[in-house]
């Protein structure tokens, strides 16, 4: 490669430690430990639901129902506007001696478009709020943690964190019983 | 195992308190019917409102025990797991087919009094009802009756006897045969609970027809079952059974069936009434226009707030369909609010909107003798399965 020698190798940053665990309880446990050691840039990745994770992380509720709530209201007065507006006020014309603006048959489009509006707000608000599409994490250098989606438990905590501490953070984690603690780097 | 032994320290059987439970409802409904009667033999407005009063109630306890075989068979046609400790309390619900039939005597005696259909000089003045005379006639319609809760008895004891039969055996064999019946069981359903509406209800005004009127009845009977089965269970709770068998997480999804079932009530009857509406026939409007004047419209609304628009907003939260102790309310009332649609279909064929002490003494009467029969079943049996195969699935059932 022509531009090969004009590269810049940038030295890697350590972006975090991830903890390997073989059980669900001994990853249960350390989630929870590493929480009650007051860590809060920490994440757990499992193979297979988790019963008791939100809890051992605590996660807090989803904002998301009140989001389509509004949305679907939103949706709902939608509907009944654009017809009363479109028949009643625009363009007004009497069809078989029904009234300009009446309720049943407003209601069919008022409940397709709030469903619309409140499907469309869980769809999009589910990807903003897990901030996806993402494309790249740092994790997928690592490659240990291919096992996270077949037979292994990952705890892993983020070099952001105040509390982070590369050796301290690393012997805590091994503490707590992992099998191997890796140094993640970008 | 753990959870298996829990379940053994339980108190899964109601027992005496069951028998005694039993005759306390027994003789509370039998009283209230009693009075009924009395009424009806000495004042002239109770005579009137006899029968169709009669008919409004039991169509309402018969609907729990349609909501009871539709949920029961459900649960085997899909493979659910969650729903197995619930479950059995279903099954006593649905198992109440015969007992319904002898509830039913009693409308024979009124046959001609809420069936128009039924006085052959009519029929033979009337070309409408002439030309509905090889459907709508007694002994066909005897015949259907016979059919209907030939058919229900048996698949409501069939499924009964045998997870009672499983609860010996722990024969998973019993799961997978109850679980390819429940297919054509659900087809043959279906068709009985539609032309039974059609025949007990609809029929009421011979002239009017309307091809989702058994859906109709269909889903309040859903919504009915499904808040008697979360009321029944949290009664039995507070009692001190199914303590630690029955949890938040089984609520919760018995809450979103609900929700689900309230909404589906709503969309199958606001599809008829806006049809109707829309189309304008005066052969179809006639059933709306009577439902909408003489104080019935109040009852329309009461229908459209009370049993969608509020239960709707409360059942759309999680913490409460989660919290057993709130979601009774909303339960109970909907029980409530399920008979008000029944009185709404019925009572504007026969008199005023204002409901009476007759209709109430009725309704008590029918609820009282209705709850016997599942009170009396579920004294003998266990009050959830014992060796189901999905039992410990369901015991450790978490909402995701």
């Amino acid at each position: 490669m022509s531009h090969g020698d004009l590269r810049v190798v940038p030295s890697p940053q350590l972006w975090g430690l991830a903890a390997e665990f073989a059980t669900v309880d001994a990853f249960l446990s350390a989630v929870e430990a590493c929480r009650k050691a007051g860590y809060v840039h920490f994440d757990a990745h499992a193979p297979i639901p988790v019963h008791g994770l939100d809890e051992a992380m605590e996660i807090p509720s989803s904002r998301l129902p009140k989001l389509v709530l509004a949305a679907g209201v939103t949706g709902c007065l939608t509907g009944l506007a654009l017809q009363w507006w479109t028949n009643a006020v625009d363009y007004p014309f009497r069809i078989s001696g029904k009234p300009l603006f009446a309720l049943p048959p407003a209601i069919p489009v008022a409940f397709e478009l709030t469903v619309l509006f409140a499907t469309i707000a869980a769809v999009v608000g589910l990807f903003v709020a897990n901030r996806q599409p993402e494309l790249y994490h740092p994790l997928f250098t690592l490659p240990a943690f291919a096992r996270g989606s077949d037979d292994r438990f990952f705890v892993v905590v983020e070099a952001r964190d105040p509390r982070f501490h590369r050796e301290g953070t690393a012997q805590f984690l091994k503490g707590l019983g992992a099998e191997a603690v890796y140094p993640v780097e970008v | 195992m753990t959870a298996l032994v829990e379940l053994m320290l339980e108190r899964r059987s109601l027992g005496p308190i069951g028998e005694k439970w039993a005759r306390r409802t027994f003789a509370f409904g039998l009283a209230c019917l009693a009075l009924a009667v009395l009424g009806a033999l000495l004042l002239d407005s109770w005579r009137a409102r006899f029968f169709p009063a009669y008919l409004t109630a039991y169509a309402w306890v018969l609907s729990f025990t349609l909501g009871a075989l539709f949920f029961v068979v459900l649960q085997h046609l899909v493979h659910a797991g969650w729903s197995v400790v619930v479950r059995r309390l279903g099954e006593f619900v649905a198992a109440q087919g015969l007992w319904l039939a002898v509830l039913a005597l009693p409308l024979l005696l009124g046959l001609g009094e809420l069936y128009h259909w039924t006085h052959a000089e009519e029929v033979a003045k009337d070309p409408v009802l002439l030309s509905k005379k090889p459907y709508l006639n007694l002994p066909f319609f005897f015949l259907r009756l016979v059919v209907y809760f030939a058919f229900w008895s048996w698949v409501g004891k069939a499924y009964l006897d045998a997870s009672r039969a499983q609860d010996v055996s722990g024969d998973p064999e019993i799961t997978l045969r109850l679980q390819k019946r429940s297919a054509p069981v659900m087809v043959a359903y279906a068709l009985t609970v539609t032309f039974a509406a059609f025949d007990l209800l609809m029929s009421l005004n011979p002239h009017w027809y309307s091809t989702v009127f058994g859906v109709y009845y269909f889903s309040g009977g859903v919504v009915g079952f499904l808040a008697l089965l979360i009321s029944l269970s949290v009664l039995l709770q507070r009692s001190g059974f199914l303590r630690r068998t029955v949890t938040r997480e089984h609520y919760h999804d018995l809450g979103k069936l609900l929700f689900a079932f309230v909404v589906f009530w709503a969309y199958i009857a606001f599809s008829q009434f806006m049809l109707i509406w829309y189309a304008n026939i005066p052969e179809e409007t006639s059933w709306i226009i009577r439902r909408t004047n003489g104080g019935f419209e109040i009852i329309g609304l009461i229908l459209v707030l009370g049993h969608f628009l509020l239960p709707f907003l409360l059942l759309l939260s999680r913490g409460i369909k989660r919290a057993p102790g709130v979601l009774v309310y909303p339960a109970l009332w909907l029980l409530l609010m399920h008979y008000l649609d029944l009185y709404w279909v019925v009572m504007p064929e026969f008199g005023g909107a204002s409901p009476q002490l007759v209709d109430l003494l009725l309704m008590a009467a029918l609820a009282g003798l209705f709850l016997a029969g599942v009170l009396r079943l579920a004294s003998r049996t266990p009050l959830a399965p014992q060796k189901d195969p999905r039992l410990e699935e369901s015991l450790a059932f978490e909402n995701a």
